[in-house]
């Protein structure tokens, strides 16, 4: 036959120093406690957390002498679970969390399409070496390049700022792209990411 | 509608424990800690 022994006389030894009496208690009434908190709660992790958190605080109070012993061990940690479960609760109101399923990634809505950090400083890095790399062109491919690639404008638009045909500011502007390709060959220079 | 309400009451009333790593890590945690009291304060100490 199982001794059982009285949860008063187990609060007793503990704060008396048994620490055995501590594990008895827990392993006692682990499945009440545990079943409790996850009716409410309906998750694992949730509960685990929450029965984590009441016992340190049935801990702390047992430590530090706070506790009446009235006989009613079972329902003051019941009662303190209850509080923790009400804080979980008000916590989510204020931060409220939305769990995807298996069908939809709520990720898929609100996703945004800026770059993330590494990419972002990948691509001003590119920029900057460009910006470098431009200045080495003669002065006539680097005015059209800078008007068709930095200012969008089109080459009817260069034309007419520059005073030469379409044709030209078009030849100009192979001549850019080809030269840039040739310095970025020879300098082994690597701009993607 | 009965199918859910059904399973949900079922979820709730399902019997479940504490993983022993929880029940573990409150037995360390009770036996590094340690409450010193000073002029009526009581100060809590985690010795690790």
């Amino acid at each position: 036959m199982e001794l059982q022994i009285e949860d008063s006389e187990l609060v007793r030894d503990y704060i008396s120093g048994d620490e055995k009496a501590l594990e008895i208690l827990i392993n006692k009434h682990n499945q009440r406690i545990t079943s409790f908190i996850y009716s409410k709660v309906l998750d694992r992790d949730v509960t685990e957390d929450i029965f984590q958190d009441t016992f340190i605080k049935v801990i702390k109070t047992l430590k530090k002498g706070n506790y009446s012993e009235e006989g009613k061990f079972l329902p003051w940690v019941m009662r303190i679970s209850h509080n923790l479960i009400i804080d979980y609760f008000r916590k989510n109101k204020r931060m409220p969390m939305f769990e995807g399923s298996d069908d939809f990634n709520i990720f898929s809505v609100i996703g945004d399409d800026k770059l993330n950090a590494e990419k972002q400083i990948i691509k001003d890095q590119i920029s900057s070496d460009l910006r470098v790399l431009v200045e080495e062109l003669p002065d006539d491919q680097k005015e059209v390049l800078l008007m068709r690639i930095y200012k969008d404008m089109s080459f009817k638009e260069i034309s007419e700022n520059t005073g030469v045909s379409i044709n030209t500011a078009l030849g100009r502007m192979r001549y850019a792209l080809i030269n840039l390709r040739k310095i970025i060959e020879k300098h082994n220079i690597v701009l993607t990411s | 509608m009965e199918k859910i309400y059904a399973k949900k009451n079922i979820e709730k009333c399902k019997l479940v424990k504490t993983k022993p790593e929880t029940i573990q890590f409150l037995l360390n945690y009770s036996k590094s800690l340690d409450i010193t009291e000073a002029q009526g304060i009581k100060f809590e100490t985690n010795m690790n």
